[in-house]
């Protein structure tokens, strides 16, 4: 496994919070996608106080994040945040090669004093 | 041709972007720095831009708004943070609530603009960065584990053993 530049306690924290089965079994619900806090409680055998504590152990070692929506709150992976990542740069590219686009034809068409060739 | 690179950093959460102009730096700053030019090219076709607010110095503000097709607007604003016409120009760029104050509650992008003299025409290099709001740093952090799934297959493994 390659822990790149995490430090020790945040590997201990990680380590701690994939050590229960538990809390791995939750986390493998998140990877598929974004379960509520209470969806997730449904599916254990213990009070939805229980399932929030660890829920809030795999969010203290950075593994998910949790998110308001509406009245809900929704577990994610940070794996899903890659992906997330990925779509918001390509947009800003995209939305950057228009622009690029616009300023170099503004600039072949709007006549100016001074421009050689 | 215009665009030379793109490059994108998915860990950093940087694009930068190279361009080249057949056109003196001076042009090229004024495509910034005059609010009716900015306006022409900031939106797209779709969606054109008008600059409320263009105030370029270090500190100030601009506001715009977009037009989408049935009229409504996606406001925005950028904070001047450094400024060195005609060469360079660095601000953050984000969204806005309706009366132009910035909406705390969505990311904001670093912009780097650099122009450079480059063959009788312009070398444009932008390079945008994503600010670290909380969500990015356990983002970067993440980056540690390469591929999710895998990375949980292997501890439970280690675990196990």
């Amino acid at each position: 496994m390659v822990v790149g530049s995490l430090s020790e306690a945040e590997v201990d924290r990680l380590f701690h919070a994939l050590a229960d089965a538990t809390r791995r079994d939750i986390l493998q619900r998140c990877i598929g996608g974004e379960p509520s806090v209470s969806r997730l409680a449904d599916g254990y055998p213990m009070s939805f106080a229980a399932v929030q504590k660890h829920v809030a152990v795999l969010e203290r070692a950075g593994l998910v994040v949790k998110e308001r929506r509406g009245r809900e709150q929704l577990v994610r992976t940070d794996g899903d945040a890659v992906v997330e990542a990925r779509r918001v740069l390509d947009e800003l590219e995209t939305a950057w090669r228009g622009r690029v686009e616009r300023m170099a034809e503004l600039l072949a068409h709007v006549p100016e004093a001074g421009r050689h060739g | 041709m215009t665009l030379v690179s793109v490059e994108k950093d998915v860990d950093r959460l940087t694009l930068t972007l190279v361009a080249e102009f057949d056109a003196p730096i001076d042009r090229v700053w004024e495509l910034w720095a005059d609010p009716r030019q900015l306006e022409r090219w900031w939106g797209p076709p779709s969606h054109p831009a008008t600059i409320e607010k263009h105030h370029l110095r270090v500190d100030g503000e601009v506001g715009y708004y977009m037009t989408g097709p049935d009229g409504e607007r996606s406001h925005g604003w950028w904070r001047v943070t450094s400024l060195d016409p005609p060469a360079a120009l660095d601000f953050t760029d984000g969204f806005a609530h309706p009366d132009g104050t910035p909406n705390a509650d969505t990311p904001t992008t670093a912009v780097r603009v650099r122009l450079a003299e480059r063959n009788g025409g312009t070398r444009m290099e932008l390079r945008f960065r994503f600010a670290s709001s909380e969500h990015m740093e356990r983002l970067q952090r993440w980056g540690a584990f390469d591929v999710f799934p895998q990375s949980v297959g292997q501890i439970d493994a280690l675990l196990a053993g």
